[in-house]
């Protein structure tokens, strides 16, 4: 293993080679925002809140997929950067129907708390108010998406940590829709182990243990990284 | 197959060919005007009048000039009849017997032929699709038998290099580059993919190439692949085009038989196999990444770059990715020389590019041009301009990732670079004319809702932004825009292009970024006012 020494907003820092540019910013004390990258599962670099300039590149880089590397000057928090990561929050808002106050999160939404770290005051886009449904099939979970933001870290800890790949996307765009199995009610899933891990994935309300109320319910996300280091590294530490 | 074999090939299927071809048009916008029915009564009239021995009618592919289809070109004399029904075929025959009728002719020294340089479609419409033979009469698979027994891999990537020929998909990034990339990554498997995705709006030449001349892209795949080191090549055809794909099967299943692909090509160590995988209807399977994910039948949803394909692309491999046109300049350039194709185009655009020219314009069909042809000679000169009496606004190309050139700048020579520069892109060869009826915010809504439709739904910008810009741009072109829309339009492209994941979001911007640059004004007269206040009286 190797060291490597990069710049972040202008302070040099050191970092493992195979570390990437959100752990080597969260290492230096300037964290990130993000949305679908969680610890345990494969990155995907799709909510693209992470992204930061890299001084010589033309194109903005997701620091969730790319790797540190020596001599890298890096700009986690410009104002343009700033600028499209409200834009970005906001058009999440604007896309479902997310209506804090009467949701199992609140107080306890990585959304939420995104739109508050972005300093989001109003919505500038139309809200879409789509129809979507809710499934409460299950005899323990239930999944509304009217909340769901489509990171697809429930599809990735289904697939890699629990292994029943319970859970993928359907549709294109805006149509988008995360299903159980070919799109059966969560109920009816063969593949599902009801291990509740893609619940305890679930940055938002969207996936929810049944019977909680509004502002009730937390999640416990740190046991999936638990899970993963118990079994990958053999060390059994929270 | 020996080199022998495949000149006896081409000597046999010369020696069969009669005094008179009539060739008929087979490729699918003819069949689609009733050629099909052209061709079967062309023939019942040769067997009628027995002319059998001197007369042959040719199924070919495309004869360029797709607006007046069904076309039939008879040889030798080189006569080209258009929107020709069944009644015709015997008044067709009569007058390559020499009896003049009252048949109405295509002109073919019109510029719309006069000015095309074919190198990629230089066989359509002569050969016939769906015999083998009829491709090595024309010297098909001579290139690669010349690049296995002359050449060393290293030798064919030096030979794209110094042709400068630049990726036809879109983009234009160096062939050469790319084959020297792949051929020097260490694996022990490689694969070569022909992206015939072909997806823009008005963009129909990939089309013609397959339904026309089949076996040129498998030449050109294969000499791809023992340059870059790959035994097994796939070709990604959109699941819309059913002939291309038919005509693309039938031509491996031949090549396949004929021992032009498969093991020992030519007798030589080298092994080639090529599949097709047929895309289900999604654009952004175009997207190099998410056509990989298709081919290894995952979701079709592309991943961030690098790793680049080159390096790490199907199932982990080095995968060379090229487009339909690109390879089928290949066999040329290896048989005609680096040098001779280095001499056609511009500085840094060699070569020619094919074409489909559409929309608000007299001729329409797919053309093949030196690069630096000037936009004014291919709408105003070939396309005839504008229909109806109308004058040409401006020139869409690149499709829905492209951007619109307004008539002013129709001097524009076409390469990568002048393109670009105004803020369009050459892309894959889509050209639609727009007349002065079109409005240009409407037409930006247009892409934008193809844009909708065809996200992928992975990243937010994309996903959530092209439907929130759709409605803007509605608003825009029903002359409904709230004061304030302006800035917060142009915001959000801004968004779409630099924080996107793929090209498909980066690039949906370019059309109201272009169509703002050009004409402003229209955006400005979609904004409503706040009706004034009545005077007082």
């Amino acid at each position: 293993m190797a060291v490597v020494t990069l710049t972040i907003n202008d302070h040099l820092v050191s970092a493992e080679d195979h570390q990437t540019l959100l752990d080597a910013a969260k290492a230096a004390d300037a964290p990130l925002p993000t949305l679908c990258q969680l610890d345990g599962v494969s990155d995907v670099a799709a909510c693209r809140l992470c992204l930061v300039e890299i001084d010589g590149s033309p194109k903005l880089q997701p620091a969730c997929m790319t790797p540190v590397a020596e001599g890298l000057s890096v700009r986690t928090d410009t104002q343009r950067l700033r600028d499209y990561r409200r834009m970005i929050v906001e058009l999440l808002f604007a896309e479902r129907n997310h209506v804090c106050a009467v949701c199992v999160l609140n107080g306890h939404c990585e959304l939420q708390d995104l739109a508050i770290e972005v300093g989001i005051d109003h919505v500038r886009y139309e809200y879409l108010h789509p129809h979507v449904g809710v499934d409460v099939s299950h005899a323990q979970f239930g999944i509304d998406d009217n909340r769901c933001v489509l990171c697809t870290r429930c599809v990735r800890v289904c697939e890699e940590v629990e292994g029943a790949a319970t859970r993928d996307v359907m549709g294109r765009g805006t149509n988008c829709r995360i299903i159980s199995d070919l799109n059966v009610p969560w109920g009816q899933a063969d593949s599902c182990t009801s291990c509740g891990k893609c619940v305890m994935a679930c940055p938002t309300g969207a996936l929810f243990t049944q019977g909680a109320t509004t502002a009730e319910m937390e999640k416990d996300r740190s046991k999936l990284s638990y899970i993963v280091r118990a079994r990958e590294e053999h060390q059994w530490v929270r | 197959m020996d080199p022998q074999e495949l000149r006896e090939i081409a000597e046999d299927e010369r020696q069969n060919s009669k005094p008179t071809r009539v060739r008929c048009c087979v490729a699918e916008g003819c069949l689609a005007a009733g050629s099909g029915a052209v061709k079967a009564s062309l023939d019942d009239s040769v067997a009628a009048q027995g002319l059998g021995d001197a007369v042959e009618v040719r199924p070919v592919g495309c004869l360029g000039l797709c607006s007046k289809g069904p076309l039939v070109r008879v040889d030798p004399d080189d006569t080209l009849y258009g929107g020709v029904t069944s009644d015709d075929a015997p008044a067709i025959l009569s007058e390559a017997q020499g009896h003049a009728t009252d048949l109405t002719k295509v002109d073919t020294s019109h510029p719309f032929f006069a000015k095309q340089l074919p190198i990629a479609t230089e066989n359509s419409g002569m050969v016939d699709p769906e015999r083998i033979e009829s491709y090595i009469a024309e010297g098909g698979y001579e290139s690669l038998f010349h690049v296995l027994r002359e050449m060393s891999p290293a030798d064919a990537v030096g030979e794209m290099t110094r042709s400068g020929l630049r990726g036809r998909g879109g983009a234009g990034f160096p062939v050469g580059l790319k084959w020297a990339t792949v051929a020097k990554m260490r694996s022990e498997r490689k694969y070569v993919v022909c992206n015939a995705d072909e997806g823009d709006p008005g963009a129909f030449m990939d089309r013609s190439i397959m339904e026309s001349d089949p076996h040129r892209i498998l030449e050109g795949m294969a000499i791809a692949a023992y340059a870059v080191g790959a035994n097994v090549g796939y070709i990604y055809v959109r699941g819309e085009y059913p002939l291309a794909i038919q005509r693309l099967r039938l031509a491996i299943r031949q090549a396949n038989r004929a021992g032009l692909l498969g093991t020992h090509i030519f007798e030589s160590p080298f092994d080639f196999r090529v599949d097709i995988r047929v895309g289900a209807g999604a654009f952004v399977c175009g997207e190099e990444t998410a056509l990989l994910a298709s081919i290894e039948g995952k979701r079709g949803s592309p991943r961030p770059r690098p790793p680049y394909p080159a390096e790490s692309g199907l199932w982990g491999y080095p995968t060379l990715i090229n487009n339909v046109e690109t390879l089928a300049n290949v066999p040329t350039i290896v048989r005609k020389g680096a040098e001779w194709f280095a001499s056609i185009g511009t500085d840094k655009s060699k070569g020619t590019k094919v074409f489909s020219l559409t929309g608000q314009i007299e001729n329409t069909g797919v053309i093949e041009v030196p690069m630096g042809t000037s936009l004014r000679v291919i709408v105003e000169e070939m396309g005839g301009g504008a229909p109806n009496g109308c004058r040409v606004k401006a020139v869409q190309t690149g499709g829905s990732s492209g951007g619109c050139i307004p008539a002013g700048a129709l001097d524009t020579p076409v390469d990568y670079e002048s393109l670009a520069a105004l803020g369009s892109m050459m892309g894959s060869g889509g050209m639609v004319v727009l007349d002065d009826q079109t409005s240009m915010p409407d037409l930006a809504r247009f892409f934008m809702e193809f844009n909708v439709d065809e996200s992928c739904g992975k990243c937010v910008p994309c996903r959530a932004g092209t439907v929130q810009l759709q409605r803007m741009l509605s608003r825009f072109a029903a002359g409904e825009a709230r004061e304030g829309d302006l800035p917060k339009l142009e915001d959000l492209c801004d968004l779409l292009r630099n924080a996107s994941l793929c090209g498909l979001g980066q690039n949906a911007p370019n059309p109201v970024f272009s169509t703002l640059r050009h004409f402003r004004d229209e955006y400005e007269a979609g904004i409503a006012r706040a009706p004034k206040a009545e005077a007082a009286g």
